[in-house]
């Protein structure tokens, strides 16, 4: 096994697919070479950093309980200001890199169809991967702030440039909601710096200099609240996925339902909860309140649409449902649910929607009522298609049943934790709150099972469909890869959980500080 | 991640069918023209001796029990979940029932479906619904349990959707797993109770002999008793597994598959599942007696509801469905009067009867060139002697005619109904002795319509009407020496005098509660006669309304028409689930998306604030006239305003 401790390993893995992308600016000559060398070139990259990951992954000690972070890079940037490069991992940033890295080369497998700008298509996407990257290796907070913003840059471009007919539409819809949330943010990071003076956060994370009154932890919380959940989506911010969805190229979808909507998440799990504990607890049942109006109401929405990647997107609202109800039931169960949910939903909806691309690119319609009985023509995609249905709608075996069945465990369970008066009362509702999101589990089985139908199933209508072809060899690797991950993960999800456990019984513990229950806090690391 | 088991006979007797599964799945017709279809055949043959086997041995002693890890599955904090092989007399009896059942409908389907282009895909449904079938009568965990659960429902699906160009068995698929999924909500809830109030999912922490807990939480404002409820919610997935009223409405649709599925999942395994899982859970329900007061009303209202419907229903598969349904309501209010025996005696008696009845109905459906309305048969008889020979067994053995079967367990059902002294029991006697009045009326129904009497059948249909191949006839010979011995047979164990020996430790009794099962075998003789005189009555109405005045049914449907109504419309359930259920939810998500997200949101979110903005700006521009004299205007106000200001200030 490669040791890659020794190296500034996170700096080259967030770095490589910004060498490729240089690489490819270099290009010249013959316009249709240089499409492909650069197609070339960003899906080695992308591989590389792939390899790259897992070698991190490899090296990292999830045992270790101290220090939190592994690999850590320090390089004072403003020393006046304490502001640094920092760079660190722990099991829960690198089971996300792994998720990013993971997608991206499927991401460009499903990019075979492009031809506009071949060579710029390719440099955004590597750009997006090393910011994405960065967001999740940064370990200070000006610079998480702005890898986190840098995503919508490449973001907005990919839409803009290769998405659909109202993609103008779409992307200023996006940029609007995300900025909004962004500013906000901002504000909360710069009170954190002036009351701590510094903005290192592992400092943060691991030592209490953060003392804050629960009325001045409110108002911070929802500062980085509106980022987050923008960035979810969660319901009522969520009408910028649809439609950004909708526009984008397959890959982007992939990109952005497989990552960026995780982006939030992480941010929940490395700011708001640990910070900021007691304002946590404090909106639970508000934020309890949104996960359910999202499991419900977006599968609602979802049953009825007639374009197929507007219902994922609307699918992906209710499954986001399931990661904030398990963050917010403060134990364990819920932050492994969390994170399994989030990795389990990057795969499978990144499949749902390679899925609609692989037809798409072959009939140029997204509407559900141009198909219908594709299985004649397409059996092996029949196939991957029916597994990553049964996926999303959680069958026990597939991941998406471990996120789901924890997540539902953690809220039915939420109220055995011993929490402090003012809490507990809020917690005595987790069964209830867990009996309305289960609800999700028929209606989620409803639309996905109706969508398969009427795409799928039945006579060939349409003498369009009659002529398609099967999947080909790039997109049945991509389409196999995903699915194996998705089966592993759901036959052994300790796999994952036992990775992540010392992670989150760290964040747990801050969690449930003195303010917030009466569990014995861990000792200091 | 480690392996941890050697190759026993147990481990075969599961693997054997997804090998099958695999082969058949994968390799399609690249094994030949029949490959696929005999290598599943194969293993599941070799499954079913292997089977045999391992109830000879787990039956042969007292609480036999193995328990085979396989991998770790989930583990947070006090979770812990394991994909495991637990075997011991309970898992034994429906190993054999599941694996012989599904070996001959295996053997069937070679000469059933032989002209069918897609035979390897269906092999390999078959194969995979008795693997995942295997893993939930073998669980060893309530999250395992709820694998094979789903496991078997995914099966169920994609057979009843074998056909998949038929928009009607597309429609039966969807429902099919939509209404389990019902139920599934409310097994998933349980199980989640069960951990919250026991602290483990695992067999061995949970079945213990005196479950005792003081736990409650909290639902919408109410404080309930929390075994209770998750017994409660466990139920409710039995009872869309086991089509009991309320959730049954996807098993008389299910009949769009090919027969052979018919028989096996919605007759004889799957369908079972839920009174599997009340057995195997019996510690837990026994310690929650309000639930199974529930059970047994609910069970007592499927057997005479569904009973009811099938005697008026005209689809031969139908018919044997609601008849399955109310046999299944049968089993449930035995378990509802804890006599779990009784219940496991007669799914394991019915599994043979029901599949026999069932792949004889395919028999004549296959002789009558696809033709399933009772309307259009009549006079085969002659043409397919060993068919109606193997109906009337079946029939014989549903009715409880003495020494069939159904005889030994629909008999120790209601006596042990009888002995149980309470007012449950005593309703739950009442239903079923209507119930087996209308099971006899039925099935002779179905015979003398399909069988005797002038023939009504297409005549180019009947030209052709012959006996099976033998593929199909020797699978429909050994059911049919079940149908006719297993009660004889298992009688003595499952429910004799001494069946406490048989079950040991596998089914739970509470304390203080005399065994009705025990009791069973001290009740007046006229209760034990009853249902058999009950049955020759129901026969004999029978062969009056359709063989000797074929004009007393019309008259009868003419005088109760309304009562006729509804049983026809079988009860009208499917019309309330569509008004209420199907066409709000729709209507919901419709106002939600074009109002909530449309109209509110993005109306007074981006699209509202872009509006405003080009509005404002639109009129901020007017004020840019250009002209001086505009400017000097505007200036002059706003220096008197100003001056005005400081001066009132001052």
């Amino acid at each position: 096994m490669v040791t890659v401790g020794a190296w500034p390993i996170l700096s080259i893995l967030t770095f490589m697919p910004i060498a490729g992308a240089v690489l490819i600016m270099l290009l010249r000559g013959n316009p249709l070479r240089v499409d492909q060398a650069s197609r070339g070139i960003a899906f080695l990259t992308t591989l590389i950093t792939f390899v790259l990951s897992v070698c991190l992954a490899l090296d990292f000690d999830p045992a270790a309980t101290a220090p939190q972070f592994q690999f850590i890079e320090k390089i004072m940037l403003i020393p006046t200001l304490g502001i640094s490069y920092h760079l660190g991992v722990d099991g829960i940033a690198v089971a996300l890199i792994l998720l990013t890295t993971l997608l991206m080369p499927i991401a460009l497998l499903a990019s075979q169809k492009i031809s506009l700008r071949v060579r710029e298509y390719m440099i955004a996407f590597l750009v997006l991967e090393t910011v994405i990257i960065g967001t999740f290796c940064a370990l200070d907070m000006i610079m998480f702030y702005v890898f986190f913003e840098s995503v919508l840059i490449p973001m907005f471009l990919i839409i803009a440039i290769w998405g659909g007919p109202r993609r103008i539409y779409a992307t200023f819809k996006f940029f609007l909601f995300t900025l909004l949330g962004s500013v906000l943010m901002l504000l909360a990071m710069v009170a954190i710096y002036l009351k701590t003076g510094t903005s290192d956060m592992t400092i943060l994370l691991t030592e209490d200099k953060l003392i804050l009154t629960k009325d001045v932890q409110m108002w911070l919380w929802l500062g980085f609240f509106a980022s987050f959940a923008v960035k979810m989506p969660m319901w009522p911010v969520h009408t910028w996925l649809p439609d950004a969805h909708v526009e984008a190229p397959t890959a982007g979808s992939i990109i952005l339902a497989g990552v960026l909507l995780k982006v939030g998440d992480y941010g929940f799990m490395r700011f708001s909860l640990p910070l900021l504990p007691e304002a946590s607890a404090t909106f639970v049942p508000f934020v309890w309140t949104l996960s359910l109006i999202a499991i419900v109401y977006a599968s609602l929405v979802a049953l009825v649409q007639e374009d197929m990647k507007k219902m994922i997107a609307y699918s992906s609202v209710a499954h986001m449902g399931f990661v904030t109800l398990g963050l917010f039931s403060f134990n364990m169960y819920g932050l492994q649910a969390a994170m399994f949910q989030m990795i389990a939903h990057g795969l499978i909806s990144s499949a749902l929607f390679f899925c609609v691309g692989v037809l798409y690119d072959r009939t140029h319609s997204r509407a559900i009522s141009t198909y219908g009985g594709v299985v004649n023509v397409m059996p092996k995609f029949a196939v991957f298609f029916l597994f990553m249905t049964l996926s999303a709608i959680a069958v026990p075996g597939t991941a998406g049943f471990v996120g789901e069945f924890l997540s539902l465990l953690a809220s039915f369970n939420a109220s055995s934790t011993p929490f402090k008066p003012d809490y507990a009362s809020i917690f005595a509702w987790g069964q209830t709150v867990t009996f309305i999101a289960a609800s999700g589990m028929v209606l989620s089985a409803a639309y996905m099972l109706w969508l398969y139908r009427r795409v799928m199933y039945g006579e060939v209508t349409n003498s369009e469909v009659s002529t398609l072809k099967d999947v080909n060899r790039y997109e049945f690797i991509a389409l196999f890869v995903l699915g194996a991950v998705i089966l592993c993960l759901g036959l052994n999800s300790s796999l994952l959980t036992e990775y992540i456990s010392p992670s989150l019984e760290h964040l747990n513990a801050r969690m449930l500080s003195h303010g917030v229950s009466n569990v014995a806090p861990i000792p200091a690391l | 991640m480690t392996l941890a088991f050697l190759p026993s006979a147990e481990v075969f007797a599961i693997f054997l069918p997804l090998l099958g599964f695999l082969v058949a799945g994968l390799g399609g017709y690249r094994l030949g023209k029949h490959g696929a279809e005999l290598i599943a055949t194969a293993f599941m043959l070799a499954a079913a001796a292997i089977s045999i086997h391992l109830y000879l041995l787990y039956t042969s002693a007292t609480d036999l029990l193995t328990i085979i890890p396989l991998l770790k599955w989930m583990a947070v904090g006090p979770l812990h979940v394991t994909w495991s092989l637990r075997f011991d007399v309970l898992t034994a009896v429906m190993l054999v029932v599941v694996n012989v059942v599904s070996a001959m409908v295996h053997v069937y389907s070679l000469g059933y479906m032989a002209h069918d282009p897609y035979r390897p895909r269906f092999f390999a449904y078959l194969s995979f619904f008795t693997f995942a079938m295997l893993m939930l009568v073998t669980s060893d965990n309530l999250v395992q349990l709820f694998f094979g659960w789903e496991g078997v429902g995914l099966a169920s699906y994609l057979l009843i959707n074998f056909w998949f160009k038929k928009p009607s068995a597309n429609d039966a698929s969807i429902k099919a797993f939509l209404v389990n999924r019902v139920g599934d909500f409310g097994f998933a809830l349980g199980i989640l109770g069960i951990f919250f109030t026991l602290g483990s999912v695992n067999f061995a922490n949970i079945l213990m002999p005196h479950v005792e807990t003081t736990k409650t939480f909290m639902l919408f404002g109410y404080h309930v008793d929390a075994l209770t409820v998750s017994c409660l919610l466990l139920f409710m997935g039995a009872m869309g597994k086991s089509a009991q009223i309320g959730l049954h409405t996807w098993l008389p649709d299910a009949m769009e598959g090919p027969t052979p599925v018919s028989a096996l999942i919605h007759a004889a395994t799957m369908v079972t599942a839920g009174v599997f899982m009340l057995c195997r859970l019996s510690p837990l329900f026994e310690a929650a007696p309000q639930v199974l007061e529930f059970v047994a009303i609910v069970g007592a209202l499927t057997a005479v509801i569904a009973a009811t419907i099938g005697m008026t229903q005209w689809d031969i598969k139908r018919v044997i469905a609601y008849s399955t349904m109310s046999q299944l309501g049968y089993m449930f209010f035995a378990i509802g009067i804890s006599a779990y025996g009784a219940a496991m005696f007669h799914l394991m008696t019915h599994a043979f009867f029901k599949s026999l009845l069932f792949l004889g109905a395919g028999s004549v459906i296959h002789a009558l060139s696809g033709e399933q309305d009772l309307r259009k048969m009549g006079g085969i008889w002659r043409k397919v002697p060993i068919t109606t020979l193997l109906i009337w067994i079946g029939s014989l053995a549903l009715a409880g005619i003495p020494f069939f079967a159904g005889y030994y367990s629909k008999d120790i059902i209601l006596e042990s109904t009888w002995a149980a002294h309470s007012s449950v029991g005593e309703f739950a006697w009442a239903a079923g002795m209507i119930a087996a009045l209308m099971t006899a009326f039925y099935s002779w129904r179905l015979i003398f319509l399909t069988f005797n009497g002038p023939s009504r059948a297409d005549v180019h249909a009947l030209e052709h009407a012959h006996e099976s191949p033998p593929s199909m006839m020797i699978p429909m010979l050994i059911l049919s020496v079940g149908a006719m011995l297993s009660g004889w047979y298992a009688y003595d164990q499952f429910v004799g005098e001494a069946h406490h020996e048989f079950w040991g430790s596998a089914l739970h009794l509470r304390a203080g509660v005399e065994d009705p099962l025990t009791a069973a075998h001290h009740v007046a003789d006229w209760v034990k006669f009853g249902p058999t005189v009950l049955a020759v009555i129901g026969i004999l109405l029978a062969w009056i309304a359709y063989l000797k005045a074929p004009a007393f049914p019309q008259m009868m449907a003419r005088i109760f028409s309304p009562l006729y109504a509804l049983f026809y419309h079988k009860w009208y359930f499917d019309e309330l689930y569509n008004r209420a259920l199907v066409k709000p939810a729709l209507t919901l998500g419709r106002v939600f998306w074009k109002f909530g997200d449309g109209v509110l949101i993005d109306g007074c979110g981006p699209d509202g604030m872009t509006a405003l903005t080009a509005y404002l700006s639109r009129r901020v521009r007017q004020m840019h006239t250009g002209y001086v004299y505009h400017y000097a205007f505007v200036m002059v106000i706003g220096m008197v305003g100003l001056l005005l200001w400081i001066g009132l200030k001052g």
